[in-house]
């Protein structure tokens, strides 16, 4: 076998990413230039504050379906970190750090529950989180009967503009006009939270054995058993970062909206998007191929979709439409794989 | 033995009551490479599967360089040093070579896995295979099965193994590389690792092993060294003599001109690599068997003709079609209808929680149908005609087909196909894990449908039954017809010598 150069060995393994990509990019600067006011800070603000939420819980949907399953929670303890947050983001600053704190751990230990149903109860991922998922609407429902709540003014001007706009509310770095921030200054705040999550949970998480360990059950559950692999401890992890990563969806939406919302439909509609953002960003539903970076770019991909509605002046009522027929393209490409089947019984193993 | 690395006492294994292995003594010596021998069945995948913590036996003890131990888990068993290549594969697919190599113990660094190290590590281990042309980086998934059985052994080799289990570890290799791992091997030995070598072929085993142990119907029956027997008395130790069961009478072979009509006809059937070549033909009122040891290609066979590969090469003639059916409803269709009694009858067989009349019906709707809609009545005569000739015994059509046993799951199975009223049926393996006394239905049902004109292609893993039942015998071996066998020239030495495709006459 000749061996590939690294580049065209990575485009290899990764057509499904790098295809995501390439989409979101020629999607992006394409509307960008319709946009009257495109390329300017205020449309890149604008438009990561709207897929911040779905790019967070599109990455916590990936964990589930790299084992080859399906996580119907993810949505619903979005929901309920959202509701959790619209309470505890108040007062002083060591308060709000203890509600954010709180939060995430509400997300955190939810997935770890769902973990521990999927493996030590024995049941399927997608029904034991169809279950936990209207416990956990019911639980939001309980913080927070209607919508509302209380969330810390500064903290949700701060977060949710420019790093500028960032140091100006706080007095940090000269408010904002320190020579070294002026090349950062424009930056949106949740991009840079996104990739923070990113960066240093999803690729540490990747390089463990742990991680490594999901992939492999999601490839070949058996060959993974025969490697003496820890099946139930890269299960368990799987779920419980999958809740934490909902938790930070929960936590930021809360943060944008300064309210919490216990609401059913839109819980439903997060969970059905992160799995169209999981599947756009080159993940395998069969499981054991793709990456939470995938679906962070599955999740824009979506909003950049739904962004064309407001400057094309397409009637909203086709939106539904239009994302199903990108969704169908999308993951037609993966069929291409029962082409290449030699044994017709191995398309129903 | 006190100089045994591991040791094995009274070791026993029973699956739903049926004995796999029982009251086994076995010990293997550092520095040896130990070939174990015997037929399908034999027990000695069970035993290397005890060994390796993937079973746990139901009886006896296990020492381990003298000390009592137990393996509730292939790790467990790993960390104890011994290591087994399974024959299939422990590799996963959508992962680097590398990361496969190393896959439960990583190079780490800060806690994370140092994949630098990692694809060194495989360099080197790869290198000691002579494998350098594997890239670390490459999945597992892109390279071909003889690369992965390199990549398997490279992985065993990074464990440090006290004792290395080859489970038929040189089936897909090619002859460079089982030259290697012969090199291989006698490295291991000179370091005083020892080997468990499983293979069907007889000449590696001669050119590789300096010790050999026979087993037969889950029982050790003799080790001994290299040199000590021949090779016809290995084979006749792996056969025994035991006493098998009846099997009705077979006709007087007929003169060819008086033979039935040649239903089908094949001419160097290709697929894959797993079929290079294969010829065969099917008459009218013959029961024809397939031999050979597992895996040498009869089970793909009973496929193609069934439509369900794809891309098969050859020349057929089927009943005057010129082609191989395209898929399983086209296969049971047509003027000449194919049934296949598949393998595994829990998963392509049956629906297990389904009515046995549904089961039985699933085949042939369309005999039952009014329209577009099933008639009751009809479905329900059919149904009982048909547990009526095949007496199956049950309580009511209506339950469920797990609540059968074994042996009758496998009538309605066989029911199943006979009610589409087939021209020629494919037996894959129907009596395996069945009862002495279903066994013996089978073969008389076997013959009452040949004699009806109908062509009958058999395969079993049994010796015995292929000699009982079968008017002509074709054995295979590496994807290929190596002897066909007719009348009274079927018998279990000259079957057992073609399986292991050595040269011994029939005498």
């Amino acid at each position: 076998m000749m061996r590939k150069a690294s580049w065209q060995r990575w485009l290899y393994q990764n057509v499904g990413f790098a295809t995501a990509v390439l989409l979101l990019t020629v999607l992006y600067l394409t509307y960008n230039m319709l946009h009257p006011r495109g390329f300017s800070s205020a449309v890149a603000i604008q438009n990561s504050n709207e897929a911040a939420a779905i790019a967070f819980v599109a990455m916590a949907q990936t964990l589930p379906v790299l084992l080859g399953g399906l996580d119907l929670s993810v949505g619903a303890v979005m929901t309920l970190t959202n509701c959790v947050a619209s309470e505890l983001l108040n007062g002083p600053a060591w308060q709000i750090l203890l509600g954010m704190f709180l939060t995430l751990l509400t997300g955190t230990a939810f997935g770890f529950m769902n973990g521990c149903i999927v493996v030590y109860g024995r049941i399927q991922p997608i029904i034991a989180t169809l279950a936990t998922g209207a416990i956990a609407i019911g639980l939001a429902l309980l913080i927070r009967p209607k919508p509302g709540g209380n969330v810390d003014d500064d903290l949700s001007w701060a977060l949710t503009n420019s790093v500028y706009d960032f140091a100006d509310t706080y007095g940090l770095a000269e408010g904002g006009d320190a020579w070294w921030l002026r090349p950062f200054a424009d930056i949106p705040v949740p991009v840079i939270l996104i990739v923070f999550v990113a960066v240093a949970v999803w690729v540490p998480f990747r390089r463990s054995v742990t991680g490594r360990t999901v992939y492999a059950i999601g490839s070949a559950e058996g060959a993974a058993y025969m490697s003496g692999l820890p099946i139930d401890r890269a299960k368990i992890a799987a779920f419980t970062l999958g809740g934490f990563f909902a938790a930070c969806g929960g936590l930021y939406l809360a943060i944008q909206t300064s309210s919490g919302n216990a609401d059913i439909q839109q819980a439903g509609a997060y969970t059905l998007n992160s799995i169209a953002a999981v599947v756009l960003g080159g993940t395998s539903l069969l499981g054991g191929v793709g990456s939470a970076i995938g679906s962070l770019v599955g999740a824009m991909i979506l909003r950049v979709i739904s962004f064309y509605f407001r400057i094309l002046d397409i009637d909203p009522l086709l939106q539904p439409l239009i994302e199903g027929v990108v969704l169908l393209v999308a993951v037609s490409f993966g069929a291409f794989r029962t082409l290449r089947v030699k044994n017709q019984l191995d398309l129903f193993r | 033995m006190s100089d045994a690395i591991v040791e094995y006492r009274g070791i026993s294994k029973f699956f739903a009551g049926i004995r796999a292995l029982e009251d086994v003594d076995f010990a293997c010596r550092p520095g040896s490479i130990h070939a174990i021998l015997g037929e399908n069945g034999a027990g000695k995948s069970t035993l290397i599967k005890i060994m390796a913590g993937v079973l746990q036996p139901d009886a006896g003890q296990m020492l381990l360089e003298g000390k009592p131990v137990t393996f509730p888990t292939p790790q467990a068993a790993n960390d104890a040093g011994i290591v087994c290549m399974f024959q299939e594969l422990s590799l996963v697919p959508d992962l680097s070579v590398a990361d496969n190599i190393s896959i439960s113990k990583p190079p780490r660094r800060f806690g994370l896995i140092d994949r630098r190290a990692q694809v060194a590590r495989a360099e080197e281990l790869l290198a000691q295979v002579r494998c350098e042309d594997i890239d670390p980086n490459a999945l597992v998934r892109e390279l071909s099965l003889s690369r992965r059985q390199m990549v398997e052994i490279a992985k065993a080799i990074g464990r440090d193994p006290k004792v290395l289990i080859l489970d038929e570890a040189t089936s897909a290799l090619t002859s460079r590389d089982v030259q290697t791992v012969y090199d291989l091997l006698a490295e291991l030995k000179a370091k005083g690792i020892a080997s468990l070598f499983i293979s069907h072929r007889m000449h590696e085993v001669d050119a590789l092993c300096d010790t050999l142990s026979v087993f037969r119907n889950g029982q050790h029956i003799e080790t001994f060294a290299k040199g000590e027997k021949s090779e016809r008395e290995i084979v006749r130790l792996m056969i025994g003599r035991d006493v098998e069961a009846q099997f009705p009478p077979k006709p007087a072979p007929k003169p060819v001109e008086e033979r039935g009509e040649e239903l089908l006809s094949v001419r160097g059937l290709k697929w894959g690599n797993r079929l290079n070549g294969i010829d065969l033909s099917l008459r009218r009122g013959e029961i024809v068997g397939l031999g050979g040891l597992d895996g040498q290609g009869q089970k793909e066979l009973l496929l193609a003709l069934f439509g369900v590969l794809r891309d098969v090469e050859g020349e057929f003639l089927i009943g005057g079609r010129k082609r191989l059916a395209s898929s399983p409803a086209a296969a049971k269709s047509g003027r000449t209808r194919i049934a296949l009694v598949p393998e595994d009858r829990k998963t392509e067989g049956l629906m297990l929680g389904m009515p046995i009349a549904d089961n039985l019906l699933a085949a042939s709707f369309s005999k039952i149908s009014r329209g577009p809609l099933i008639d009751p009545l009809l479905a329900r005569k059919a149904v009982d005609e048909e547990i009526e000739r095949l007496r199956i015994k049950i309580g009511s059509s209506a339950d469920p087909v797990m609540t059968l046993s074994g042996g009758n799951q496998q009538k309605v199975v066989i029911a199943k196909w006979l009610m589409t009223d087939p021209d020629i049926i494919l037996l894959n393996d129907p009596t395996r894990g069945i009862d002495v006394g279903t066994k013996q239905e089978i073969y008389r049902l076997m013959r009452e449908l040949a004699n009806e004109g109908k062509a009958i292609l058999f395969y079993s893993s049994d010796y015995a039954e292929l000699i009982g039942c079968c008017d002509r015998v074709s054995v295979l071996y590496a994807g290929r017809v190596v002897s066909e066998q007719e009348g009274d020239a079927i018998t279990e030495e000259s079957l057992v010598a073609a399986s292991l495709n050595i040269g011994i006459e029939a005498a």
